[in-house]
């Protein structure tokens, strides 16, 4: 056979080669990019997203009823001609739901992590253990931004169709700006807190307990301080827990109101701001000691 | 091709000076340790506890030492644990994979944490499960997985980055017989076919020392001994012979023919001088009419240069 006739299947390109192993000559993106995968992947799972169908149920349960009670708040506004529910009143009202998101999706970004001790394989790669840590936190948080800012986007739809001329539409994006704002707010406070807690159980049900357990453990306290104290007392009531403290936080700093908190707003703003340095730092120094 | 580069030229790949490392709880894991270490397989020994995995820490930057020097691929871990670890693959040796993640999935997430692009992560991920064996089975649950399968999962995220060095720490452990001898050949062909170099850790000398270029032997985070598997086992290769009936006879026979034989048990060993070693042994077992049982070349055992060194409590 002459040799030319040999070659010809080879240059046919519904034939297969095991080509054997090549070496990767592409780009090699840094750290930075480490971190960005790692975020993304934690905002992925916090949705349920390249997981199986079991655990996209409880998040999506929670974004469909947040999306229901704007769609609900929305219709009726455009019916009544007035808004029966503010952006800024928004994530206070539904602040509960966020509470339960986060103690379902925290323990999903890191107790999972800690048990399956996937850990080591992190931390010998480009990102170090504060990247994880951060973007870890980062994650958590958009996600429950996102839970937030998404219905009032929807509200902010509705409500653009039920004003008429631009400077109401302009009035309106106004409005929902702060919405937003103050959604990032509670996003911040409920994920530090929750991922802190979190990264100390590896045991997720555990986790999920102990992170609903201290925003609603300690709700009594204010009720019982609220009762039973001095005016001051009753003002800085609110601080004893973490889901009544980012409501005195809203109503000082969104709403302008003294009515809860009297004077003390600036205290709240201090406390509220302790708090999320100290769980950022804290979960900081728990993945610097981790995995060693 | 700018990383390889270097390569051409002979490098150090792993490189320590007086390395120490004490643990503030009072443990000296690591105490003056000085190595050089060429490119290739490269066999980590020691007992539990003799400070291979604080080594393996170091290297990747993971822990600082507490004095001494190390560096690996020509940068230092220490200051440099960055470019290390973009570089460097490891597998530990604990379970550290998700079971609910499939293994596809969860390959291609490590090969973007290494710093891969999107598509390239996935289409590495995929060559480097094809590579350690696992194809069909990559878009099911590691959780289904055997214990051998996982090892091939921790070894494929390990290699997903192409690094040029490899960690691999106790990669045969929980591993049945079979399983461990073709986890040993994958590793094998890493460090030969695809050029990556690997160092194995393991407490388990007789089974690295089949797949190594060179080994280094720890104990108390001391230096025992390390040097090139070649220079290790003084005698060259040699024949083990097993007849099932005649050892004596056959012996004697090549006594006669000027070859001097050991008796190791059920086994004769015979130096291996050149290619005519199978004709005379071959020719001599005939002649007599024994009934041949086992013919193969093997090495020295590393085991006996270590006979009789000190063994501490690790």
């Amino acid at each position: 056979m002459p040799a030319d006739q040999v070659r010809v299947p080879e240059r046919a390109s519904s034939v297969i080669h095991d080509i054997g192993y090549q070496r990767y000559t592409g780009p090699r993106l840094g750290r930075g990019y480490s971190t960005a995968s790692l975020y993304v992947h934690g905002l992925r799972t916090a949705f349920g997203l390249g997981r199986s169908g079991k655990s996209k149920i409880f998040p999506w349960a929670v974004v469909g009823i947040v999306t229901i009670v704007a769609v609900v708040v929305t219709a009726i506004r455009s019916q009544l001609g007035r808004p029966v529910l503010t952006y800024l009143d928004f994530a206070g009202s539904v602040s509960f739901l966020v509470i339960l998101f986060c103690a379902a999706v925290a323990p999903e970004l890191v107790s999972r992590d800690l048990r399956s001790g996937v850990l080591p394989l992190y931390f010998s790669r480009p990102l170090s253990r504060d990247d994880y840590a951060l973007a870890k936190l980062t994650a958590l948080a958009s996600a429950a931004w996102l839970l937030l800012a998404g219905p009032q986007t929807i509200m902010l739809l509705g409500g653009v169709f039920s004003v008429h001329g631009p400077s109401a539409v302009w009035h309106e994006f106004l409005d929902y700006l702060p919405g937003i704002a103050d959604s990032a707010v509670y996003a911040t406070v409920y994920s530090s807190l929750s991922l802190l807690v979190a990264s100390l159980a590896s045991r997720r049900a555990i986790a999920a307990a102990v992170i609903v357990a201290v925003f609603v453990v300690t709700t009594p306290v204010v009720g019982v301080l609220g009762v039973t104290g001095s005016d001051t007392v009753r003002q800085l009531a609110l601080l004893a827990s973490p889901s009544t403290l980012v409501q005195g936080l809203d109503s000082w700093l969104f709403h302008g109101s003294t009515r809860v908190i009297g004077d003390y707003g600036p205290v709240y703003a201090l406390v509220t701001a302790g708090l999320v340095v100290a769980c950022v730092a804290a979960v900081l120094t728990r993945y610097r000691r981790a995995a060693r | 091709m700018g990383a390889r580069v270097a390569y051409l030229e002979p490098v150090t790949l792993i490189t320590t000076q007086t390395l120490t490392k004490t643990y503030p709880n009072g443990v000296t894991a690591l105490s003056g340790l000085s190595v050089d270490v060429d490119p290739g397989v490269i066999g980590l020994v020691g007992a539990n506890g003799a400070g291979k995995s604080t080594l393996i820490k170091i290297m990747l930057g993971l822990l600082p030492p507490t004095s001494g020097r190390v560096g690996v691929l020509g940068l230092d871990p220490s200051t440099d644990g960055e470019q290390v670890r973009s570089r460097v693959g490891y597998m530990p040796e604990h379970d550290c994979l998700p079971p609910d993640m499939v293994a596809a999935e969860f390959v291609t997430h490590m090969a973007r944490i290494s710093g891969l692009p999107r598509t390239a992560a996935r289409e590495r991920a995929s060559e480097a499960l094809r590579h350690v064996g696992l194809y069909e089975e990559r878009y099911r649950q590691i959780g289904g997985y055997s214990t051998g399968m996982k090892q091939r999962v921790k070894l494929a995220q390990a290699l997903v980055h192409d690094p040029d060095l490899l960690l691999l720490d106790e990669p045969t452990n929980g591993l049945d017989p079979a399983g461990r001898d073709s986890m040993l050949d994958l590793i094998h062909r890493i460090g030969t076919e695809f050029g990556i170099s690997v160092v194995v850790c393991s407490h388990l000398l007789g089974e690295v020392e089949r797949i190594c270029d060179s080994l280094i032997a720890i104990d108390g985070g001391r230096l025992l001994r390390s040097d090139r598997i070649s220079a290790m086992t003084t005698a060259t290769d040699v024949l083990a012979v097993e007849v099932t009936e005649g050892t004596d006879l056959l012996a004697a026979r090549l006594a006669a023919a000027g070859i001097t034989t050991t008796v190791d048990g059920h086994t004769l060993v015979v130096p291996l001088a050149g290619d005519d070693t199978y004709d005379i042994v071959l020719g001599a077992i005939a002649d007599l009419d024994l009934p041949l049982h086992r013919l193969d070349q093997r090495r020295h055992r590393v085991a006996e240069l270590f006979r009789g060194e000190p063994v501490h409590a690790g």
